[in-house]
């Protein structure tokens, strides 16, 4: 399907690269003060689909807020293409966990959100461009259904094509897919990778499902449990473009592998801890 | 085949959602009917044999029944007071009601969206909130120069401190992530304000304006006991009643319950159609 005189997409030639250097956060004040991430230091390749996993509650939230500028790092700076993010910009688009879909406008509005905030100077060519996106993401026929109408898979296909019309450097994706069912789960990653591949956009994903991670990345991150850090980088060298057969490869089973044992490692620690807070908590109910 | 095929189509493509929301419509609406004639009929009977089984029954036997109390409404929808009466009191609670809209509103969201402004404000107002409509009557008489303004200013508290409370609450429960995707996508902070945070309240807005239209119904119906019928056989239908009571007609007394209970009803119906029209997201079809 190559038409050159297809609206981009939302595509850019540009492709950002993304720093994080040193980064440190910490929640809460003096006593009850709980570091989340610690001196995390990570380069997302131009035009890579960076994964980043790990055990859950160990930071990954905090690092999505950090990268768009919803929340600022205690120490270390995050950088695109050089320059020090300072807060959120339409340079960086994330698509939330669930969803966030404004319930109150219907899918054509929600698209059409971002660009309407900052002023059309031609509106033939920002419908031309909508309608377009909702197209490509399967929308067409519901472009005037509210949010609440439209399945969970729908409402994820949405988001995207609400992100992309933004022209971002950098998708930022925070568990974009959990609370589907496994067979939209399935088709939204295999959509996804479809419509990465075709625009070959800098992309940081953040997940907790291993096989997502696998299916999806060029890159994947293994954090360590709270406070985040990076444990292990494994590159993902299966061909693009990918299909759910290269899963059951012994190459993904060996990545798969290693990246569970590092899990598995990780969220032990995190059991080992609520152990001594049992202890803790036993002690205190056998004292009289 | 072919025909198989098409009659199923049919049968999953074809609007049958509006049939049978139509039917279970039809099928509530049949079970508010023989609730309502089944009320009346145990009234009726209540109240016409006064004693069940030996054993005097202790409320209803002293209940004029229904057919009295229907006699009662043919004589009084013949006078103009009684319309009078419904004129009064609507103009009364719809005056108090948008005074308290037009207010309570921009108020509830203000508390929201500005940290100074619910530290001067909230503290005082959580003072004010507790305290019964009611118990503003006398001072309002004080107060205010002429009887019609302290009755409209006890409906307004009535309706103003429910209608504050919804949009205070329901402001501060946007999802922060529809602010943070709005951010993100270059808003300003009055775009936030009006692009999310005012669509994202309007739901409380009506539930609160629901809310608070019951309450002004009660409360009218106090402030008229205390200081309506100044003009002749005219103060609005919570002084029919007391000048009913006074005059000892007790079906009359209950003619002019059930009018405020049915002026009630059609006024929060109508806040209801408007908040469904004006909040069309939350239809799920």
């Amino acid at each position: 399907m190559a038409n050159s005189d297809a609206p981009s997409f939302g595509g850019t030639d540009h492709k950002a690269t993304v720093e994080l250097k040193n980064v440190s956060k910490g929640f809460g004040e003096e006593w009850e003060h709980e570091d989340v991430i610690v001196d995390l230091s990570l380069t997302i390749n131009p035009g890579e689909l960076t994964v980043v996993v790990g055990p859950s509650g160990c930071g990954k939230s905090t690092l999505v807020n950090l990268v768009a500028g919803f929340d600022m790092p205690d120490s270390g700076e995050i950088l695109i293409d050089g320059k020090k993010i300072t807060g959120p910009g339409h340079d960086r688009m994330v698509v939330f966990q669930e969803t966030a879909l404004m319930p109150w406008l219907t899918a054509y509005q929600n698209v059409i959100f971002g660009p309407s905030l900052r002023g059309v100077t031609n509106k033939d060519a920002l419908a031309n461009e909508a309608n377009a996106l909702l197209q490509k993401v399967g929308l067409a026929e519901f472009k005037d259904k509210y949010p609440l109408q439209l399945s969970g898979g729908m409402q994820r296909r949405a988001e995207l094509a609400r992100a992309m019309i933004n022209h971002p450097l950098l998708l930022i994706m925070d568990e974009p897919f959990r609370g589907l069912d496994a067979m939209s789960r399935e088709l939204m990653q295999e959509f996804f990778l479809r419509l990465f591949e075709e625009t070959g956009r800098t992309n940081l994903f953040v997940t907790s499902e291993i096989d997502e991670a696998i299916f999806l990345a060029d890159r994947v991150i293994v954090l360590s449990n709270k406070p985040a850090t990076v444990r292990q980088i494994i590159d993902i060298k299966l061909p693009r473009p990918r299909n759910f057969h290269m899963l059951s490869t012994t190459e993904a089973y060996e990545y798969k592998r290693e990246a569970m044992e590092i899990l598995h490692e990780e969220a032990m620690k995190n059991f080992k801890r609520t152990d001594d807070q049992a202890d803790l908590m036993g002690a205190f109910a056998k004292r009289d | 085949m072919a025909e198989a095929v098409q009659s199923a189509h049919d049968i999953t493509v074809r609007p049958k959602r509006s049939k049978l929301s139509k039917a279970l419509g039809n099928k509530a609406l049949w079970r508010g009917v023989v609730a309502l004639i089944g009320f009346v009929v145990l009234w009726e009977i209540g109240s016409q044999s006064k004693i069940w089984f030996g054993v005097e029954l202790p409320w209803i036997g002293k209940v004029p029944p229904p057919s009295e109390v229907v006699d009662a409404w043919r004589d009084v929808v013949l006078l103009p007071g009684y319309w009078e009466s419904w004129y009064l009191s609507t103009f009364r609670v719809f005056a108090g009601f948008i005074m308290a809209m037009l207010l309570g509103i921009p108020f509830g969201l203000a508390l929201a969206v500005n940290r100074y402004f619910r530290d001067v404000f909230f503290p005082p107002f959580e003072i004010l909130r507790p305290i019964p409509p009611l118990a503003w009557v006398p001072a309002s008489i004080i107060f205010w120069p002429t009887t019609e303004m302290s009755i409209a200013f006890v409906t307004f508290l009535g309706a103003f401190f429910t209608i504050v409370i919804n949009v205070l609450g329901g402001a501060r429960n946007i999802d922060t992530r529809y602010l943070q995707a709005a951010q993100s996508m270059g808003a300003s902070q009055w775009h936030l304000f009006s692009r999310v945070i005012f669509p994202g309240t309007l739901p409380s807005i009506f539930t609160g304006a629901a809310v608070g239209m019951g309450i002004t119904w009660e409360v009218v119906l106090a402030g008229e006991m205390v200081s309506g019928g100044g003009q002749q056989g005219g103060g609005g239908l919570g002084f029919f009643i007391w000048s009913s009571y006074m005059g000892g007609t007790v079906a009359q007394v209950i003619v002019g319950m059930i009018s405020i209970g049915i002026a009630g009803y059609l006024s929060s119906s109508l806040i209801r159609y408007i908040g469904v029209w004006a909040t069309p997201w939350r239809r799920l079809f």
